[in-house]
């Protein structure tokens, strides 16, 4: 080593923070996911090739990328809105898979009754309601009984799962048929595609699950980020995530807050059955929301609990999805667990290593100008 | 003293130079420490002390520059080669685990093999020696935690000397001591003295300098302004060298024209969470116009008293009076609602309390007041009002630099703390609790905040002062309350305290019993 442990450092400049860093965690992860599929003896610059083609290359690959995008910033944004009131949400898996379930019974209770129109706002509540009210128990025990919320938000996804199963199989499923699914929704209560939605605008698209929901991922980053750093609650909100003796100090009302972060966290990650239940599948179905909570952890670490970020990190993780799945068809010597693993490496290197390659860079600029 | 002993000097620091990033933290600092001294080290806050020990005790390397000890040029790069070459440090916060006992504490580090009988046995016959020879009157088997703190430091003390230290640096020694305490730690100094070893003292408390030192290097801005021998200055000399201009020592203040009861605190009872009962029936009234001195040594029930003042906790019994509204347990009081009557609170810990380190200046100014309407609409906060009137603090308070976005963790402490002051005394509070309000803050600074402390009394502002530091309650204080064990142990008038009565009392060795009560 040239540079001394307790040589002094200072701060990384913001650009090299937001920017450089991410980036560059981003390519080492590709680095070494190239080097496992240089073992198992494919070519890697093909396989990104295959990748980003797949994933960017036409206006069907887009779509599904922006599909996935649109869930990937709903559990993202679920687990940053938390993370700021200093509270880790590892539940988004359980309230996206809630949230799914409000947006199914509303619909299967309205959709010949209702039109479109005022179907669109009802699921949407009745998503961020489902949500949230998963999120709630966990939140009154941290706050009330000091239970863990990591501990709670764990068993709340099993018990999500469970319940869920048990609805479908024995009170949800549709008559005559095996599969545990609901009926189909009458087809005024689908949420239009982007590719229905642009052909009225004259643009041609491929048909992709792309649909409007992905607007109310765009307009929930902005909200998201008014209410942190324009709303008096959401500057509590943050002085209570940075420090509770000072959010006292301050009179902010502890608990209360807890409860509410919780409760918008979970709001945002059951929107993830508006795009699901209502845009894609227009029915009820157990496994919609499959590691779209976890990996919602994994892309608010690396959008740095910023909703710019988290909407660039949805958008790789997207474009990991549906080029991963490109990848698994195009060479089937990489299997679809590769693509896990690819996505595993990137946790990795954002995440848990993050900070390795932070103390280089700092180091970097403290030997650059200036120093 | 050393007086015609021409061997080298204990430490020869040369040229020592140091930057962090764009500040220059110790330039050109070159220093001749004599064996067997005395010397200590003072200046401002940020003036580059603390720096050049940790240079000299391992945890940085300087850019540039040498280091000799007794004459031979050495390397230091951890302190694990500090004391090899004899350097000990005993730190300002001590490193100490509580649950341990002395011998535990003292031989952590330096066990001495896989088991512990024969190590513990070697420790135990080495701190035998050390006793006879310091006389530190300290029991080898006595638990950490249980020790009043002028026997932990003596444990620090004797850790470094455990290790073979023959150079000690003491980093702000006395911050935590009675004054009893501080003049037994400098009996102890001084043996240290007579038996050759040398102490480096690094303080801002010039009458200590004054006391105990030898010689004294005085740092300014990076760099050492002066050196001198202490028998040939005196204090004014120095705090002019510290600050580059000459400072009023003396508070000119008129004196107090007491109001009505602002602030009444009835029997107020609090345990904390070991059950230890904090505040014992705890009782005092602030008139508007006045500054009361709370003095004691901290962990007495001071902080609790503020906290409980300014409705972060409830009392369990008993009540508080703000300008004739009652907070009781029934009716517990809120920060909030505390602030709407009129309460504001500069807290003992501007750190975890006062600001949010983490967050922009413009946001800690708004701690407190978010939901005011000044700031904030019914739904959206007004940054452009915000902004304006963190601007308008930074310039009333002079705070460096005048950088509105900044991160608080990146101003000095003094400048953190005017901040803080500074939002609190921005609403013209009828009541003001003000915890440390000089603590880690420099001389140019707290004399600033103490001129305006006293303007805000002359406006006709009920002041509680809670503070370790007896100078800072004898020169601000017109009425000094001393607690201890979370009693209120003395009510006296300024003007009929003298320092050494209040240490006694701060000791709780009262002179009679029921001399509580004025």
């Amino acid at each position: 080593m040239i540079f001394r442990r307790n040589r002094a450092r200072r701060p990384l400049p913001r650009w090299a923070d937001i920017a450089v860093v991410p980036l560059v965690n981003v390519l080492l992860a590709f680095l070494v996911a190239g080097l496992i599929v240089l073992i198992i003896g494919e070519n890697p610059l093909r396989a990104v090739r295959v990748m980003i083609v797949g994933a960017l290359g036409n206006s069907e690959g887009i779509g599904y990328t922006l599909y996935y995008t649109t869930n990937y910033i709903f559990t993202g944004l679920a687990v940053a809105v938390a993370f700021h009131a200093g509270l880790f949400n590892i539940g988004g898996e359980g309230q996206s898979y809630i949230g799914g379930l409000g947006v199914g019974l509303l619909l299967l209770a309205g959709d010949r009754a209702l039109p479109l129109a005022a179907l669109v706002p009802l699921a949407i509540l009745a998503a961020a309601l489902f949500g949230a009210a998963w999120a709630l128990i966990p939140a009154y025990l941290q706050a009330y009984r000091g239970s863990h919320i990591v501990i709670t938000t764990i068993m709340f996804n099993f018990l999500a799962s469970a319940l869920m199963v048990y609805l479908m199989v024995n009170v949800l499923i549709a008559p005559h048929q095996m599969s545990p699914w609901s009926r189909e929704f009458a087809p005024n209560a689908w949420l239009p595609r982007a590719d229905e939605v642009l052909a009225g605008l004259h643009i041609r698209a491929a048909q992709s699950p792309l649909n409007l929901s992905f607007v109310l991922a765009m307009i929930a980053c902005v909200g998201v980020w008014a209410y942190l750093w324009h709303t008096p609650w959401g500057y509590e909100l943050r002085t209570v995530g940075q420090s509770e003796k000072a959010a006292i100090y301050a009179g902010v009302k502890l608990r209360r807050v807890i409860i509410v972060a919780m409760c918008l966290s979970g709001a945002l990650a059951g929107c993830v059955g508006v795009n699901e239940i209502m845009g894609v599948h227009h029915r009820l179905l157990l496994g919609f929301n499959l590691g779209y909570g976890f990996t919602g952890i994994a892309v608010a670490l690396m959008g740095r609990n910023h909703p710019i970020g988290v909407a660039l990190a949805s958008l790789l993780f997207g474009i990991l999805s549906q080029g991963g799945a490109e990848l698994a068809f195009e060479i089937p010597a990489i299997t679809p667990e590769m693509i896990i693993v690819i996505q595993g490496l990137i946790i990795l290197f954002s995440g848990a290593l993050a900070n390795l390659n932070r103390s280089f860079f700092e180091r970097l600029l403290a030997i650059g100008p200036g120093a | 003293m050393a007086p015609a002993e021409p061997g080298p000097p204990a430490i020869e620091l040369r040229g020592i130079d140091k930057r962090f990033g764009a500040v220059h933290a110790n330039r050109a600092v070159s220093m001749q420490i004599a064996s067997g001294s005395i010397t200590g080290i003072v200046g401002e806050n940020g003036a580059g002390k603390s720096t050049l020990m940790s240079i000299l005790y391992g945890f940085y390397e300087a850019d540039s520059g040498e280091i000799a000890i007794n004459g031979r040029p050495v390397r230091i790069r951890n302190p694990r080669d500090a004391l090899r070459v004899g350097i000990g440090m005993v730190h300002q916060h001590f490193v100490l685990i509580d649950p341990f006992t002395v011998l535990e504490n003292i031989m952590l580090g330096a066990e001495g093999g896989v088991l512990l009988r024969r190590g513990k046995a070697l420790a135990r016959q080495e701190l035998q020696r050390l006793e006879g020879e310091y006389g530190l009157g300290v029991d080898p088997d006595a638990v950490v935690g249980t020790l009043p703190v002028g026997a932990q430091q003596r444990v620090e003390i004797l850790k470094a000397l455990y290790r073979g230290a023959e150079i000690l640096i003491l980093d702000e020694p006395t911050g935590v001591l009675t004054p009893q305490e501080t003049d037994q730690l400098f009996r102890i100094l001084q043996t240290l003295r007579a038996r050759g070893a040398t102490v480096i003292l690094i303080t801002h408390k010039l009458r200590e300098i004054m006391a105990v030192t030898d010689e004294v290097y005085v740092m300014r801005a990076g760099t050492v302004v002066a050196h001198r021998r202490t028998a040939e200055t005196d204090i004014g000399e120095l705090a002019e060298l510290m600050i580059g201009r000459k400072l009023r020592l003396e508070l000119d203040k008129a004196p107090a024209k007491p109001g009505a009861v602002r602030l009444m605190a009835n029997d107020l009872v609090l345990h904390d969470e070991r059950g230890v009962m904090a505040l014992d029936h705890v009782r005092f009234a602030v008139h508007a116009g006045e500054i009361v001195g709370v003095a004691g040594v901290s962990g007495n029930g001071q902080s609790e008293l503020l906290e409980v003042l300014a409705g972060m906790r409830t009392a369990e019994s008993g009540r508080v009076q703000v300008d004739g509204a009652d907070i009781t347990p029934l009716h517990p009081g809120d920060p909030a609602r505390m602030r709407a009557l009129g309460v504001a609170h500069v807290p003992e810990d501007r750190q975890r309390l006062g600001l949010v380190v983490s967050f922009a200046a413009t946001e800690s100014a708004l701690l407190g007041y978010q939901r005011d309407h000044a700031y904030s609409g019914p739904v959206l906060l007004h940054h452009h009002a915000i902004n304006r009137h963190c601007r308008t603090l930074m310039e009333e308070f002079d705070v460096r630099p005048r950088q509105p976005f900044l991160r608080c963790a990146n101003f000095s402490g003094g400048n953190q703390q005017k901040l803080v002051v500074a939002r609190e005394l921005a609403r013209r509070p009828k009541v003001l609790l003000i915890g440390q309000p000089t603590r880690g803050v420099d001389i140019g600074a707290i004399e600033f905040i103490h001129r305006r402390l006293v303007e805000q009394r002359d406006a006709g502002c009920a002041i509680l002062l809670v503070s370790v530091e007896l100078d800072e309650i004898m020169a601000l204080a017109d009425r000094i309350l001393v607690m201890s064990d979370g009693r209120v142990v003395g009510d006296v008038a300024r003007r009929d305290a003298d320092e050494r009565m209040l240490g006694l009392m701060m000791a709780n060795a009262r002179p009679a019993d029921g001399a509580s009560t004025a």
